[in-house]
């Protein structure tokens, strides 16, 4: 099913073995078979990665894939497009479709659906409670059993205190996490953006940051109750950063993500766009839940990425209508298309300095997948270890692109970044053995 | 169906007007959404050309053609009845044709996008939309798409420049420049768009402006001068204190359901420690001027007495409001008249 190819003089970047040389790379039947100098591979697909990187491909904990139900948003075949481009060769796919992920016939819906038409790997995350209501547990164990790797209300924080215990105790049967949206919704009530001088200035309700630091403190406590296992969804606070740095010196079991676009923009990006400039934009490309902070809780998430407080990158890939963004900023939907941007993206704190390279793969890679223990579901997932899937992505670090949305393969083109110019590009990205984005920039 | 009113003089109508021609190239603006970015010759320049309005308003007939042809259409999401009549009044008296549209609700609940609805206005015919919306920022998305001009008329917690603009024309007329004048804005300054665009003009004219409120009602960061890209006010919490020594106090209406909202406990301690009443005017420098942006609560923010006292401006500020919005309707057709579509309907 899938060729043989080999990947020739590219500088390998393995975080999960700890590995770094240049080499080449020989993949069969979809697994990697050699990572060495000279490999003799008569009759292989030759791919030239002279002056590239080669990384296992990225792993992402937070994609909303929208289907089934919102498929005017995105569907399998679109969103692992998205991925693929974006270097992404398995998404989480988060359960706030239309019916929620909250039983078993839509998770098999969805891997039946990823089995015929993705680009990518596709491993399902449940719904918390029934509907996602916040009111019932929903069957967690049916959901693990059909293939969830977590279980998360995404979209909306699980509010009830009560229910969130529950849910991490009956969780930890099944020895997977619980995922948590972390927002006291009657802190940020009507919000529609960080709070701040931005939001005085814009005349918008907005958020404080205690709304979300108060719900990550309120997951630790519970997570140290119960002994189980709490994964906070992107974080976006100085705040929370620092609690779940105290939470993991205290040994418990805290992990968490943080998206491309906390780590790199502000509040202001809502007024006046992510190109700057003086006029008011009320850019709702720029509105996203948890909302755009200001420059210290980015660099906070920075820092917390870098030292391993956060444990990896996750997209928050929300796409919508066209019609969802191009309205008033207070109806507009939350979310950015977020898969094709990450990795230039992140790429500035790379050039930026806050973290290294090495770093940031190991983030995308090794890091998502400890977060979650995703290689009990998918051995050998997330690294370039003889024997592993073959999934592998071809980095340019230093190649400057513009982010243009009309070629997005997403059918959301709501990012803030458009005509944005980024340094860093993903240029190929093979996943499972098979050749699934080349960048339009010639490879070599 | 429409009575045409009685052609002025010919050199009645151009003298008002002519006053301001060989200021106009100071103004270089096809839409009026807020004051934060204006500079202190174009405050100049709206000011003067509302006195020179002022002076139409106040012959026997006061009507000018000089709008002529030029329509505008007031676009209303949220209800207004002084705003509106204000603007739909400075468009009659300079001859435009005004017609009123009344959208309620959002754009998603009507069906119609905002966008789409600005695009039917300006394909009918429409020069200039004046437009009062629910929504902060709604007038912003208009003007990227509309060619016409937008007028803000009043858009969420964001902006009101017309109303900062009338306030200004009303300070003005009493005490002149308002270079290191302490003006004094009291009350629910966090869901004041009033107050917002007040805060710009009278800080780029170097008034010393000290804004008043409990802790909850004021926006954040306001104040802080450490932070951000926020008009320069001082913040004081305690009436008394802030009212000290001002030249101008101005009340701003406080709404009933801020006491569901958390925000303050009941009217009676809010109008105990943040009402504007004779006592605590007498603070004040003697003579200060009292401004309310209307409609007020006598009794809560404002005391009856203050309210119809001697030294309240509320009601020059309704006139002014006429005579400051056809001056923004002038000079923005002046602008749209230069190029564009304005051109070739006058041309016709």
């Amino acid at each position: 099913m899938s060729e043989r190819i080999i990947i020739r003089g590219g500088h390998v970047i393995d975080p999960a073995t700890s590995r770094e040389l240049d080499a080449n790379v020989l993949i069969e039947d979809g697994r990697i078979t050699a990572v060495e100098g000279g490999i003799a591979a008569s009759g292989a697909r030759e791919v030239d990665a002279r002056g590239l990187v080669v990384a296992p491909g990225f792993v992402d904990l937070h994609t909303h894939l929208r289907d089934p139900g919102l498929e005017y948003k995105e569907d399998i075949e679109s969103g692992t497009r998205a991925a693929a481009r974006g270097g992404f060769t398995t998404v989480c796919a988060m359960p706030n479709t239309e019916p929620a992920m909250d039983t078993r016939s839509v998770v098999e819906y969805v891997l039946r659906e990823a089995a015929a038409r993705a680009s990518v790997r596709v491993l399902p995350i449940g719904a918390v409670s029934k509907g996602r209501a916040g009111k019932e547990l929903a069957e967690l164990g049916d959901l693990a059993a059909a293939g969830c790797v977590a279980f998360s209300d995404d979209g909306a924080p699980v509010y009830d205190a009560t229910l969130m215990r529950r849910a991490l105790e009956y969780a930890a049967a099944f020895d997977l996490p619980i995922i948590d949206h972390c927002e006291d919704s009657s802190l940020a009530h009507d919000a529609v953006m960080h709070e701040g001088w931005v939001s005085t200035r814009l005349g918008l309700r907005g958020a404080p940051a205690a709304a979300e630091d108060a719900a990550v403190m309120r997951d630790i406590a519970l997570a140290e109750a119960t002994g189980a296992h709490v994964h906070i969804a992107h974080v976006s606070t100085r705040g929370a950063v620092d609690a779940v740095r105290r939470a993991k010196a205290r040994g418990l079991r805290v992990t968490a993500e943080v998206t491309p676009h906390h780590l790199t923009l502000t509040d202001e990006t809502v007024a006046f766009g992510a190109l700057g400039g003086g006029d008011l934009l009320y850019d709702t490309n720029a509105k996203v839940n948890p909302p755009l902070r200001t420059q210290d809780d980015v660099d906070a998430c920075a820092a917390g990425l870098a030292d391993g407080t956060i444990d990896c990158v996750a997209t928050d890939h929300a796409p919508h209508a066209l019609i969802e963004k191009l309205c008033e900023f207070d109806e507009a939907a939350f979310g950015i298309s977020g898969l094709e941007t990450a990795f230039g993206l992140c790429m500035r704190r790379v050039h930026g300095g806050a973290i290294p390279l090495a770093a940031l793969i190991e983030r995308m890679t090794a890091g998502p997948v400890r977060a979650l223990g995703l290689d009990r579901h998918v051995p050998g997932i997330g690294t370039l270890a003889v024997g592993a899937p073959a999934d592998v992505v071809l980095l340019d670090p230093d190649l400057e692109w513009v982010v243009d949305p009309a070629r997005f393969a997403s059918k959301g083109t709501n990012t803030p970044l458009a005509g944005v110019t980024l340094r860093g590009a993903v240029v190929c990205t093979i996943a499972a053995g098979r050749v699934v984005h080349e960048s339009e920039v010639a490879v070599g | 169906m429409t009575i045409r009113p009685p052609e002025p003089r010919q050199a009645e109508a151009a003298a008002p007007l002519a006053a301001t021609e060989s200021d106009e190239n100071a103004w270089r603006r096809h839409h009026l959404l807020d004051l934060d970015d204006f500079s202190v010759d174009e405050l100049d320049l709206v000011l003067s050309t509302a006195g020179a309005m002022k002076e139409v308003l106040s012959r026997e007939v006061p009507r000018v053609p000089a709008l002529r042809g030029t329509t505008i259409v007031t676009l209303f999401y949220e209800n207004s009845t002084r705003t509106r009549a204000s603007f739909e009044l400075a468009g009659k008296v300079l001859g435009a044709d005004v017609i009123n549209v009344s959208a309620s609700g959002s754009s998603v609940t009507k069906g119609e996008s905002l966008i789409d609805t600005v695009k039917t206005l300006q394909a009918v015919g429409a020069d200039v939309i004046v437009m009062r919306h629910n929504r902060s920022g709604a007038p912003y998305l208009a003007a990227r798409h509309a060619d016409c001009s937008i007028v803000n008329a009043g858009d969420g917690l964001h902006a009101h420049p017309t109303q900062a603009l009338l306030d200004l024309l009303t300070i003005r007329n009493s005490i002149g420049d308002v270079r290191g004048k302490r003006v004094v804005i009291v009350g629910d300054v966090l869901h004041s768009r009033v107050a917002r665009s007040n805060l710009w003009s009278l800080t780029a004219l170097g008034a010393d402006v000290v804004v008043c409120a409990p802790p909850t009602l004021l926006p954040a960061r306001l104040g802080d001068a450490r932070e951000g890209d926020l008009p320069p006010v001082r913040v004081e919490t305690d009436l008394d204190r802030a009212i000290e020594g001002a030249d101008v106090v101005m009340a701003l209406r406080m709404q009933f359901e801020r006491m569901q909202g958390g925000f303050v406990p009941g009217m009676r301690e809010y109008s105990r420690l943040y009402q504007v009443n004779a006592k605590r005017l007498a603070r004040a420098k003697p003579g200060a001027l009292v401004l309310h942006p209307g409609p007020m609560n006598e009794g809560v923010e404002i005391s009856h007495e203050v309210a119809h006292g001697l030294q309240s401006r509320v009601e020059e500020q309704v006139t002014n409001g006429v005579a400051v919005r056809m001056a923004v309707l002038w000079l923005i057709t002046r602008t749209a008249s230069r190029g564009g579509r304005g051109a070739a309907k006058a041309a016709l």
